[in-house]
């Protein structure tokens, strides 16, 4: 087994017996980098030499005996997340210069815990899309298949876990932007409850849904980078003042009799062949001693439509500060998918528009809030496809409006309610493209979430498949 | 429906030609079409939802922290003068 294959767990524990150094495992991960970019280009910009300097640092550290949840393992980060004196771009030309002078405190955090910064990786630009194709720098391809599509807007995070590029990554996700990408390239995606996790320093979509979250290539691990990723932070006044939970310690006691939801709705006009993936992953879990029901949900087709108008009025509204005067390039540097949200969002902003748009699609969403409320009376969890399909031939998402808000329908209506949600892979497709579940819980319960994908992960062995590359 | 998309990408101070302006006029309309859906959705008693997180009115002492220097804040901006930045004249004289 290559360095770059090892999960963080694995290599944490190889570090801390000095089986190899953080200096070997930044430079296998670098060597990995250097054969596989040129085909999926999972990165926008790469931070080699200040990689290489953290591992000397790590193997200081561990050589003296120091322990920290990431010391020494290689992250890389989305590139909407602002790092010190590292350019910054969300992928747009808009801000294809800026070096921000700070850090997000999701970055700080995790070089708090010793984490290795390989550089930013690829998105939608501006996080607008689910395919990693509106990226001003270039698409990212999906591993299993490079003719496909990665998902998006964490292509560029999905893939470099997917292909071993880095360890783990540090993705956000407003509705689907860390659950897709993860889900297309058969890794593991959390979605945090939002509020879990600061956004401070997260370049904003909608702020009223954005929450940042790992992808990593085991559940252990995503419960490892969540420790280190949630809390409260003065600096996000809708982060949340409740305590955090030891989530890798809880992995260990298996949760029994979880009654698990399902409802049709999630399951009408997916891919059949996902359909039956995940019916059979249900069989699993029964066969694990938990109970599998049937649920009626809010249909998720409304929860698009609430999606679109709430994401794209608060766009209008963030991406109003793009002036090219403070920092970054003019308006004019606006690609077509920002050009297309920021129209419709300041349309639903409108005066004489507002209250049959914005309005009401709050009004919706409280609706949804709520049925999801009713639903956690009578099941612990919910579980359905993460996405109706298989990752997409490279060049769908062109000139398709709503690609992106379609291709995540299964995940609006958890991320409307600010919902944690986890997509694990359960099995792979005839064209070997993988197939993935999600698994929702209510608000703060990543731990309940965690335990049920991490058991569905114990009894499979999906998390072996490479891609061939 | 009839949508003045000039006057909404005047709105938007986003800068697009005719071709654009009428692309996106299509495309506008395509979507709101399919949001007219929640329509079918009676809302009348319904509060409205603009966060999840509970909370409300959060607030922090007013004291000083380390701030960001001049030099670092101004730092990304196109043009500066003595660590101001520097802006077009919306005045004329």
């Amino acid at each position: 087994m290559e360095l770059y294959e090892l999960t963080v767990a694995e290599a944490s524990k190889g570090l801390q017996e000095k089986r190899f150094s953080s200096s070997e495992l930044t430079s296998a991960c670098l060597e990995r980098i250097r054969a596989v970019e040129p085909e999926l280009h999972a990165f926008v910009t790469l931070t080699e030499e200040q990689a290489l300097e953290q591992a000397r640092k790590a193997d200081f550290l561990l050589g003296s005996g120091e322990v920290r949840d990431l010391l020494g393992i290689p992250i890389s980060i989305k590139d909407n997340f602002c790092t010190n004196g590292v350019r910054t771009t969300a992928s747009s030309n808009v801000l294809k210069n800026f070096v921000p002078p700070y850090d997000a405190t999701a970055v700080r955090l995790i070089t708090e815990a010793g984490a290795v910064s390989l550089g930013k990786t690829n998105m939608d630009a501006f996080a607008h899309g689910s395919s990693t194709e509106t990226s001003d720098f270039g698409a990212s391809r999906n591993p299993w298949n490079i003719e496909r599509l990665p998902g998006g807007s964490s292509g560029g995070a999905a893939v470099s876990v997917a292909a071993d590029e880095a360890i783990a990554a540090v993705g956000s996700e407003t509705a689907g932007s860390i659950r897709q990408p993860a889900g297309w390239c058969g890794v593991v995606g959390l979605k945090p409850t939002y509020g879990r996790v600061s956004r401070h320093g997260l370049i904003a979509m909608a702020s009223s849904l954005d929450s940042p979250g790992p992808i990593t290539k085991s559940v252990e691990d995503a419960a490892l980078m969540l420790e280190v990723l949630a809390g409260h932070d003065p600096l996000d006044a809708t982060s949340s003042p409740l305590p955090t939970k030891p989530y890798r310690e809880l992995l260990k006691e298996k949760r029994e009799n979880v009654t698990i939801g399902i409802s049709d709705d999630y399951f009408e006009g997916v891919d059949p062949e996902i359909v039956t993936a995940v019916q059979t992953a249900l069989l699993e879990f029964e066969r694990l001693g938990h109970r599998v029901k049937r649920i009626k949900l809010f249909d998720p087709h409304y929860a698009v439509a609430v999606y679109t108008i709430i994401q794209r009025s608060e766009v209008s509204s963030n991406l109003a500060r793009y002036d090219g005067i403070r920092y970054g390039c003019g308006r004019d540097a606006f690609g077509e998918e920002a050009q297309r949200r920021i129209m419709l969002g300041t349309y639903s902003l409108s005066a004489g528009y507002y209250d049959a748009y914005y309005a009401k699609a709050q009004k919706v969403r409280t609706l949804i809030v709520e049925d999801f409320a009713r639903a956690f009376e009578e099941v612990d969890v919910v579980i359905g496809p993460t996405s109706p399909s298989t990752a997409l031939p490279a060049g769908s998402s062109k000139n398709h409006p709503l690609f992106g808000e379609v291709s995540d329908a299964l995940l609006e209506p958890s991320s409307i309610a600010g919902l944690p949600g986890i997509s694990v892979c359960c099995s792979f497709s005839k064209e070997l493209l993988p197939i993935s579940m999600q698994v929702i819980g209510p608000h703060f319960m990543e731990d309940l979430i965690l335990n049920v994908a991490h058991q569905y992960e114990q009894v499979t062995d999906w998390r072996s498949r490479k891609p061939d590359l | 429906m009839e949508i003045d998309v000039e006057h909404v990408a005047k709105l938007a101070n986003l800068p697009l030609d005719e071709k654009r302006l009428e692309i996106l006029g299509k495309q506008l309309t395509e979507t709101l079409l399919y949001i007219d859906r929640l329509n079918e959705i009676p809302t009348e008693k319904v509060e409205p939802t603009s966060q999840v997180t509970g909370l409300t009115n959060i607030t922090r002492d007013d004291t000083v922290s380390a701030p960001l220097s001049q030099e670092a804040a101004v730092g990304n901006a196109p043009e500066t003068h003595n660590g101001y930045i520097v802006v077009d004249a919306i005045l004329e004289e």
